[in-house]
């Protein structure tokens, strides 16, 4: 069924700017991304909206629908109230590049920071040998689409512009929890976790679990297993004490 | 037509890209309020409930029943029948509840699943998802006091000793008033549902979960503790109901025990 829906779309650049009102047509069926590419065919063709899949798959159309940070391409449209404004905004943690197209260079630079997976020295690549057990839990969160609703939702940075530079945010750490649970690696990645990517800035509201389009379990399963980790060597005297005086064995 | 113009700054450059320009702290439309209302509401019952029994320091042990708030009692002052182990000679005013209950208070303040609802709930950091929260500082569990919550393993250890204490009471309460064993009450009743729900809830925690195989990194190398992970984390998925089932019933328990023990109730025999 088709109708005539309100959308109010923030319009700007460099992050000044905007909301703008517009009543475009809705098909049966259709995505916010639909109608967004619909305003930009019938009435501004200078709208600026990344997109590329429309599958929820490359994690490119991140914006914020009625304030929630979702995927445009998976918002269908029969879940508003016809007539109702549905309001879209870029993410609003990142810079603005123009419209709704946000500069998430800064989980670049962070993924950056953390190195890439080291396998042992005397291992080649054809050699890998893995039992489907030890690498099951990594494999969920190669699952990531890279979309950062995640980052873009956490608290620490979203409303602490001045922690950007201590807090990595949730994609960054849990690509190191993933490293640092694989059977293969070889560094040990959780000081680095706490000291310079910022793992105790994550007071675990679940709000990256609760906006990840790949229903990721983000916290449960990737942040805590890393802060338990960081704690075995930060935070556990008896740990502590116990491979100094070598009571414990390597946990292998 | 473009609607959108490029600002300018004065050296002629176009200017730093910022975040979008956004009045209002959200634009959720939904009633994303009422979740940590609702948390808050539920969460301060029980702290109001659980303060006046743990100074009230009566009305806690009816012979077989003890109120898990007050067990162990490890006062002289405890009714006979209800101390455990050599109490220590404190004061009758002093209430036994205030020597125990930092335990299962710490381990449930510092769990991973609370810590989520109180601070969203009390100190809104933040309120909802993609609601601002109302503080110009954030740091985290980075300094103290906060830090302290990565010593949330130590009272899941303790919490396990409390378990193992309450299910004891469970069992001792498969007796009559005279102390003879072989009968069952609804208080006995309470207790194991008391109990059972306690180990649900530990043994779900997240640091039970590390403990038990999450540390590890070749699984394939400890298939006995494979196997327990597995079933903690299975457990895991539900800690947030576990939490809320065992918090409230551990309240319903000792109420129950207030209620037998104060008379107003007769505690029912099944046999």
């Amino acid at each position: 069924m088709t109708y005539t829906a309100n959308f109010r779309v923030w319009r700007g650049i460099g992050g000044e700017g905007e909301l703008q009102d517009y009543t475009v047509e809705v098909n049966e069926g259709e995505v916010v991304l639909d109608v967004i590419h619909r305003i930009q065919a019938t009435q501004e063709p200078d709208l600026g909206v990344r997109w590329n899949c429309k599958a929820g798959k490359c994690g490119s159309c991140s914006a914020e629908i009625n304030g929630k940070p979702r995927l445009m391409c998976m918002t269908r449209m029969n879940t508003f109230e016809e007539g109702a404004p549905v309001t879209v905004t870029p993410m609003r943690t990142f810079p603005v590049i123009r419209d709704l197209v946000t500069d998430v260079s800064f989980n670049y630079e962070k993924g950056r920071q953390v190195p890439a997976f080291s396998p042992p020295k005397d291992l080649k690549p054809g050699d890998f040998r893995m039992q489907q057990k030890d690498v099951e839990r990594s494999q969920e969160f190669r699952k990531c689409i890279e979309c950062f609703l995640c980052t873009n939702t956490c608290h620490a940075v979203r409303d602490h512009e001045e922690n950007v530079k201590f807090f990595a945010g949730p994609r960054v750490l849990m690509r190191t929890a993933e490293l640092d649970m694989h059977p293969l690696d070889t560094l040990d990645r959780r000081r680095m976790a706490q000291d310079e990517l910022g793992l105790g800035y994550c007071n675990i509201t679940k709000c990256c679990t609760e906006v990840c389009p790949e229903h990721i379990h983000i916290t449960d399963n990737a942040l805590i297993p890393l802060k338990e980790r960081v704690a075995d060597l930060k935070y556990d005297p008896l740990r502590w004490l116990g491979n100094k005086i070598r009571v414990r064995g390597k946990d292998d | 037509m473009s609607s959108v113009t490029t600002p300018v700054s004065t050296d002629g450059q176009p200017p730093k890209r910022k975040r979008a320009e956004i009045g209002v702290k959200t634009l959720r439309t939904d009633r994303y309020w009422v979740q940590p209302l609702v948390t808050f509401i539920a969460l301060m019952l029980f702290v109001i409930y659980s303060t006046w029994r743990a100074f009230m320091n009566a009305d806690y042990f009816y012979e077989p029943l003890i109120s898990p708030f007050y067990s162990p009692c490890l006062s002289t002052a405890c009714p006979p029948g209800s101390s455990f182990w050599t109490p220590l000679d404190l004061p009758v005013a002093f209430s036994p509840a205030l020597l125990i209950l930092i335990f299962p208070l710490g381990f449930r303040l510092t769990c991973y699943y609370y810590r989520k609802s109180y601070y969203r709930a009390f100190w809104q950091s933040p309120p909802a998802c993609a609601v601002a929260e109302p503080h110009g500082k954030y740091t985290g569990e980075t300094r103290f006091p906060l830090i302290f919550q990565n010593a949330h393993r130590y009272f899941f250890y303790a919490g396990l000793a409390f378990n193992a204490l309450l299910t004891y009471d469970a069992i001792i309460a498969f007796r009559n008033h005279e102390g003879q064993w072989g009968h069952a009450s609804v208080g006995t009743l309470v207790l194991i549902l008391n109990a059972a729900f306690l180990w649900f809830y530990s043994l779900s925690c997240h640091s039970c979960r590390h403990a038990i195989g999450g540390r590890l990194k070749n699984f394939s190398k400890h298939p006995a503790r494979y196997k327990m992970w597995t079933w903690v984390s299975k457990l895991n998925g539900n800690h947030m109901r576990y939490a809320w089932i065992s918090m409230v019933f551990v309240a319903f328990t000792d109420f129950y025990v207030y209620l037998v023990a104060s008379g107003k109730i007769t505690n029912f025999y099944f046999f």
